[in-house]
């Protein structure tokens, strides 16, 4: 039970929405958007977060479609996890969002609250990092589409009063050579001890993970070695694991030694299946 | 536009066919409102997380967890909760296969079964794993719910006319 109250709101447009933020913030309200709300419920219900209004944004149309336009393919915000899978329109992101939660979960949780998470998996963005796609934020300064690498930093990056309206992402990225891994503890339900998401673009392999540091991430810096071709491919994941972007998690879930061991060997898999595609 | 600035509140929602009408907090999940406002009690209070899935409900047919749905996101929408799923061919087919041992856990998976064979009438073994995957039984009988569920499988392909007519 979450032990307080809090006001509910759930404007239409997408400028109402914004002028709700900025009328409840002035009040002192410390308003929250709200999508699936799931995090929101588990963090509330704890107390660790504690709204005084919460603005629901599932009746924004343009929050809610996933569709082409023109040559790119645009997901709303809104979108819960399972439709990206029933409609299967981008396959990386589809086996991506498969593997967040359950199937009764992801019902619920949508595209961009798994992205804007506290829980710092937040596995539906690696897709988005790997295809550069770019978002389109309201807030109170209006609409700005910017790129994924711009405004996710190891987490979204939003300004107070801003929320993910869509993500715009090339229709050149959508059918590419791509291998999607989610190593857990136990089972297929869980968080990750690894989740690794590849694809191949101009003969070139891109990574993005999950997992395996407090943070989603894509490294430039590990894809140049990973993409060396004077190195083996035991040598270019040892070198590209030397680049990691910061320490290997240890929780409940794995230590960091067993992290590497699991990433070690996730990557030699993922490489022996693009190298050749 | 739709707005609540007060604790308590009215909403309509259709309950198992039945339109009721009910004050509500806005920070009720609709689990808390299923049982301790309407008296539902068939949908359970497991991990209150997300996780167990033994309060799974169906909202127009899809199946979700009612401990992480606020109440007032149900506002005009269709629930279909165990208590309105009497009779169902898949509450029938656990009762058959004896697919449960405490019964705890019963209530969600039975939902959550409905909504799948609503949705996909030709499931294959995969989408059923991954549907079954949101339930938890403690009590480990999921050799037996996989029984039952195939069971009903089985019974509506047998029923269907084949390409003949016959």
């Amino acid at each position: 039970m979450i032990p307080f109250n809090f006001e509910y709101y759930k404007p239409s447009s997408i400028p109402e929405a914004v002028e709700l933020f900025r009328q409840l913030y002035a009040q002192g309200k410390n308003p929250m958007y709200y999508s699936g709300g799931t995090e929101i419920i588990t963090w509330a219900r704890m107390n660790a977060i504690r709204p005084g209004a919460v603005i629901d944004l599932k009746s924004i149309s343009e929050c809610n479609i996933i569709q082409y336009q023109y040559n790119h393919l645009v997901i709303g915000s809104c979108v819960p996890l399972s439709m990206l899978t029933a409609v299967n329109l981008f396959p990386l992101l589809s086996e991506t969002a498969q593997g967040v939660a359950d199937q009764t979960a992801r019902n619920k949780i949508t595209f961009g609250g798994n992205i804007c998470g506290r829980i710092y998996y937040r596995e539906a963005v690696l897709p988005l990092l790997l295809s550069n796609s770019r978002m389109l934020i309201a807030g109170l300064k209006g609409m700005r589409e910017v790129s994924i690498h711009h405004v996710f930093v190891q987490q979204m990056r939003l300004e107070s009063g801003e929320f993910i309206v869509q993500m715009i992402t090339d229709r050149e990225y959508l059918a590419l050579p791509y291998v999607h891994v989610k190593k857990r503890q136990i089972g297929n339900v869980g968080y990750p001890l690894v989740t690794l998401a590849a694809l191949k673009k101009d003969h070139q392999i891109r990574t993005a993970y999950s997992g395996v540091c407090a943070f989603p991430f894509r490294s430039i810096e590990m894809e140049q070695v990973l993409n060396d071709p004077m190195l083996s491919i035991e040598a270019k994941v040892d070198q590209a694991i030397d680049k990691l972007p910061a320490p290997v998690l240890t929780n409940t879930e794995a230590s960091a030694a067993y992290r590497k061991f699991v990433l070690k060997h996730t990557l030699i898999e993922t490489l022996s299946l693009l190298e050749g595609k | 536009m739709p707005s609540y600035n007060i604790s308590q509140y009215s909403i309509g929602l259709q309950v198992n066919g039945e339109w009721r009408t009910i004050q509500v907090r806005t920070a009720d999940t609709l689990l808390y409102v299923l049982r301790e406002s309407l008296g539902l009690t068939g949908s359970k209070n497991g991990c209150d997380n997300g996780d167990c899935g033994t309060c799974t409900i169906l909202v127009n047919g899809v199946p979700i967890k009612s401990c992480i749905m606020l109440t007032v996101e149900a506002n005009g929408q269709h629930i279909t909760t165990i208590e309105g799923l009497t009779h169902s061919p898949i509450m029938q087919a656990f009762v058959q296969q004896q697919a449960f041992q405490c019964g705890y856990c019963t209530p969600g998976f039975i939902v959550n079964c409905h909504g799948l064979l609503n949705a996909h009438p030709d499931a294959n073994e995969e989408t059923i794993g991954i549907w079954l995957e949101s339930n938890i039984c403690r009590c480990t009988s999921y050799e037996e719910i996989h029984k039952a569920v195939m069971s009903v499988f089985t019974s509506n392909n047998a029923a269907k006319p084949t390409s003949q007519g016959s």
